[in-house]
């Protein structure tokens, strides 16, 4: 063996010199586990006594207004900060953002504006130095995308048929595999960068300067990964030797990622199985019992859910509560059969028990419908006890990622290490529609110079006359008007893309992938259910226009009734599929930028709450105003046929066009999942064997009563870790604007007498 | 052949074991005090479906039916319609569905119960008062009816739950409790008692039906009650003191 802290480990391809591959590790090495959660361990004393610790510092910071504490000078590197602790004797696991805990980190890469604008809003002012710097001498990502806009591109963002795209903060969505650090030590994994930045020789194309540029970048990364560790009395520079080794290794290199950048979604990969290899490897050595090896995972855990950046508060009405999408995704099968579950995938979700229930790190588990009973019936046992959990489809990814990818921030499957993706926000396809009706006249927003409603694409023909609307005619326009959309929306990320490589360049998470990485152009979809129900208003019931004196089109009169998106009803549901269908094929139809593969999410996160808000009346009844259904979830109250039913629905929007993942948040309340607690695990199993198996992608299941929501937003004091899953991700109650408590309580939640 | 239905619920988890398909059926005899399903009273309302139309309905839940789930017919009464419920479920079994029928059994009638519980797996048996007089008061039907279908059930060797809704004051005192006990401990069937605690949820249908509540002010039993009825219907041992 090339390195004595691999003894005990079985050699294969992943230990042959030059070789990454810590799939082959896991697939050589690993223990799968079939029993339940009766061996599992409570927290130890320390595990506690930190996380009292912890659970203060929030309560201060709850207090503080939303940030405890920020730094206003040192701009944050990998090296920036000197060690900081929570508490040192007790912390097993090591390394904070900043010197402090709850202090967060100034990032001004992606934008040196966003920067200084969210400091201001918490009362804190940016050292005048560092704006200077970041002002005249070196440029920000937001900068850069600004300068190469065009005019239609800022109306579009402007008129928020275009919201969330990552042109003022990090991108995010990339995932480097920590796994790397701790199984191959950091030396290692530079000389394989030099060799690969080695092969990048002959004619210097823009291409090869850039790979050569971004190698460098890359080593240079790894370089101040081994300095970081050094800052925390640690070597990185070898394997890790035991599974406290291990973890430590590769949170450093997780920490080193969001220390870098502060991206949307900072996601973690897929780690628990892994780390169960050394963890059996030091239980089988005597050095580790169940309880210290639950104790690591609880304190690597507990760091995770500190993770915290500085961000603007209109970001956070855009996504609500603070999130950094720490997505660990959990278990799934092996492409050989055996299941990838292990005793450690135990452990981590036993956290929500040791340390009770929390948003973060944002626990997904891969659902297959082989998954050991045992490993099932324990996930619908905590889902149903702390609604933090969330499922993706396993048996769906598989096939086409194989079993060792991980999902990034909420829906996006990436194969760890060897995929990356160049997040896109979303598109509101609602709102394309009333521009289809109105030839691209928004409703909404009046042009400055005319003082009428702004023309934000180019001049396209109305629908003309007040008789009911013609649905082949609204359809044919609103398919010209995706035309538009989609080649605008492409070109729009494109372009930040381009930038963000160029002014944030995220070295140490490509450091972690391999040098030959694949890409997604990852656009999204929003508005679907909304555009569906709209269209099918149109098709089966009267739809009315009703014009201003302008004569826009700006409210609907609907006679009779139409069939829902929701109730698994094909009329329906087919136009939805269409849709899908239809956008993503003209998605498709343009150039992404480095020879990325185009893909769509059907994902809000909270921000459907925002685009409702900048979306005017629609044909099928929704005020204007009024939220959009999160992700791909059916409009509110609509669902009538219950809850399968309308998970059904969901279900039939075809993967495929979606690869990027299709968001479902389900509530029910336990009663409605049976009449005792083991009936409501097996039915819960059931629902998500039943879900997986009509093709669904992605639930998030909510187990609660809409009076115990009422009764946390009136007492937000007595629910202090009350955590609910959100389209993609898990959220503390409390920490959700009033809308949005609002809107999550007015969701269908399913419930039967 | 059609029938008349209220409403489909196509994730009903205490109506029968497993994830469970439920067809409502519309029309009932009975006027139960309690009622918590007024609007399903009235024969003749509602959608019509024929038998083939609901059971491809079902069908397309077919994937969460696993450790005993599938379809459950309730109401309203559906032996009103027992003709059409027997084609239902004929349709059902031949896909391999578990059926259950969520009856009061006051309509029973032997010659059309033989026909339906060919087809029937499980029949979830309402047994809404054990005292033929109470019943009469609680219901406007004598249970005879009712009793006679559990015993015919237990002899053809038929599996059913007997469940009980506990309304205090109406069937909640200890001594109607172990008569219903001594009853069904005479039945060779029985898989499950359940005890349903009354709720007021019905109570705003009527205010939309325009009905007149007839348990205004009614509580739910206290869980002490409730606990009491399940100690009493369920233990082994006979309650002899």
């Amino acid at each position: 063996m090339k390195f004595k802290e691999w003894e005990g480990f079985k050699p294969s391809v992943w230990s042959e010199d030059g070789e990454v591959n810590v799939r082959d590790f896991i697939q050589h090495n690993y223990t799968p586990y079939t029993g339940g959660g009766e061996f599992l361990a409570g927290p130890t004393k320390a595990t506690l006594d930190l996380w009292d610790e912890i659970l203060k510092l929030s309560e201060e910071e709850r207090k503080a207004g939303g940030v405890l504490d920020a730094d206003t000078k040192t701009v944050s590197t990998l090296t920036s900060h000197p060690a900081g602790y929570i508490d040192k004797k007790l912390e097993k696991i090591v390394g904070l953002q900043t010197d402090k805990p709850f202090k967060r980190a100034l990032q001004p890469f992606g934008g040196i504006k966003m920067a200084e604008q969210a400091l201001n809003m918490y009362g804190y002012e940016i050292d005048p130095e560092v704006k200077n710097i970041f002002t005249n001498y070196r440029k920000s990502h937001n900068d850069g995308v600004y300068d190469a806009y065009t005019p239609e591109m800022r109306r579009a963002r402007r008129a928020h048929i275009l919201t969330g795209l990552p042109d003022t903060y990090g991108r995010g969505r990339i995932v480097g595999d920590y796994r790397r650090v701790a199984l191959y030590g950091v030396d290692y994994l530079i000389e394989c960068k030099e060799r690969d930045r080695l092969l990048k020789d002959g004619d210097m194309t823009p291409d090869k300067i850039r790979d050569r540029e971004e190698l460098s970048e890359q080593i240079k990364a790894l370089k101040n990964l081994k300095r970081l560790a050094e800052i925390y009395g640690l070597d990185v520079s070898r394997p890790a030797e035991t599974a406290q080794d291990a973890i430590q290794a590769l949170y450093l290199g997780y920490l080193a990622a969001v220390k870098d950048q502060n991206g949307a979604a900072m996601s973690i990969g897929r780690n628990s199985t892994f780390l169960d290899i050394y963890i059996q490897r030091d239980i089988g050595r005597g050095v580790l019992t169940e309880e210290r090896a639950q104790e690591l995972i609880d304190h690597f855990v507990m760091k995770l859910r500190i993770i915290k950046f500085m961000r603007i508060k209109e970001y956070n009405e855009l996504f609500s509560g603070d999130p950094t999408w720490v997505t660990e995704s959990i278990g799934g099968m092996g492409t050989d059969g055996r299941t990838l579950v292990t005793k450690s995938s135990f452990r981590i979700l036993h956290t929500l028990t040791n340390l009770g229930p929390a948003p973060e790190p944002n626990l997904t588990v891969l659902w297959s419908v082989n998954l050991p009973e045992g490993f099932k019936k324990f996930c619908a046992g905590l889902s149903i006890e702390t609604s933090a959990i969330q499922y993706e489809s396993d048996d769906l990814m598989r096939p086409e990622m194989g079993d060792d990818y991980c999902i990034a921030c909420c829906v996006s499957c990436m194969r760890v290490g060897k995929d990356m993706q160049f997040f896109g926000a979303r598109a509101n396809l609602a709102k394309c529609l009333l521009y289809a009706i109105n030839g691209g006249k928004d409703e909404l927003i009046k042009d400055k110079a005319t003082g009428r409603a702004m023309q934000v694409s180019p001049v396209f023909e109305p629908v003309y006359g007040d008789g009911p609307l013609n649905y082949e005619e609204v359809v044919s326009k609103y398919e010209q008007m995706m035309d538009w959309l989609a080649g605008l929306y492409v070109n729009v990320l494109n372009l930040i893309h381009y930038m963000h490589d160029k002014y944030s360049y995220e070295a140490l998470e490509m450091a972690l992938h391999d040098t030959g990485v694949r890409r997604f152009f990852a656009t999204g979809i929003a508005g679907l259910s909304c555009a569906a129900d709209s269209l099918s208003a149109i098709k089966y019931a009267k739809v009315y226009p009703v014009r201003n004196e302008e004569g826009i089109v700006v409210d609907y009169k609907i006679e009779g009734d139409y069939p829902k998106y929701g109730n698994n009803d094909d009329r329906v549901d087919s136009i939805a599929v269409w849709l899908l269908k239809t956008f993503m094929g003209k998605i498709k139809s343009h150039y992404t930028y480095r020879e990325s593969v185009p893909t769509t999410s059907i994902l809000t996160i909270t921000s459907n709450v925002v685009y409702g808000k900048n979306t005017g009346n629609t044909p099928d009844g929704r005020r204007a105003g009024e939220p959009l259904a999160p992700g791909a979830n059916p409009m509110h109250g609509r669902d009538t046929n219950g809850a399968l039913a309308s998970l059904e629905s969901v279900a039939k929007l075809p993967y495929e066009y979606a690869r990027d993942g299709i968001s479902n948040t389900f509530s029910i309340t336990p009663g409605s999942l049976g009449k005792d607690g083991e009936t409501r695990k097996t039915n819960l199993v059931n629902m998500l064997d039943g879900y997986v198996t009509d093709g669904g992608h992605h639930l998030n299941v909510n187990v609660f009563s809409r009076d115990t929501l009422l009764d946390a937003q009136a007492h937000p004091e007595k629910y202090p870790q009350l955590t609910i899953r959100v389209s993609g991700y898990a959220v503390n109650f409390n920490k959700l604007t009033r809308e949005q408590q609002n809107d999550v309580i007015n969701r269908t939640i399913h419930q039967s007498f | 052949m059609t029938g008349f239905i209220h409403s489909f619920e196509s994730l009903g988890t205490v109506d029968g074991p497993g994830i469970r398909f439920v067809v409502f059926l519309q029309g009932c005899p009975m006027r139960c005090k309690y009622c918590h399903n007024p609007d399903t009273w009235q024969a003749g309302a509602g959608s019509r479906y024929t038998a083939e139309e609901v059971a491809l309905r079902a069908l397309r839940y077919k994937n969460y039916f696993k450790n005993g789930g599938g379809v459950t017919v309730s109401g309203g009464e559906p032996m009103m319609q027992a003709e059409f419920v027997t084609e239902l479920f004929k349709i059902l079994k031949a896909n391999g569905v578990h059926t259950a029928l969520d009856t009061s059994g006051v309509l029973f009638d032997k010659n059309t119960a033989d026909v339906l519980m060919k087809y029937t797996d499980l029949v979830l048996l309402d047994i809404k008062h054990i005292d033929d007089g109470e019943h009469k008061k609680l219901t406007g039907f004598s249970n005879k009816n009712v009793l006679a279908f559990a015993r015919y059930l237990s002899d053809i060797g038929k599996d059913m739950w007997i469940r009980h809704v506990l309304a205090e004051g109406i069937t909640d005192s200890d001594e109607y409790l172990k008569r219903l006990k001594e009853f069904t401990d005479g039945l060779k069937t029985v898989k499950k008692i359940e005890v349903l605690p009354y709720h007021s949820m019905g109570e705003e249908k009527y205010e939309k039906l325009g009905l007149d509540y007839p348990l205004k002010g009614m509580k739910p039993p206290a869980k002490e009650r409730v606990e009491n009825a399940v100690c009493i219907l369920t233990t082994k041992e006979k309650h002899n003191n």
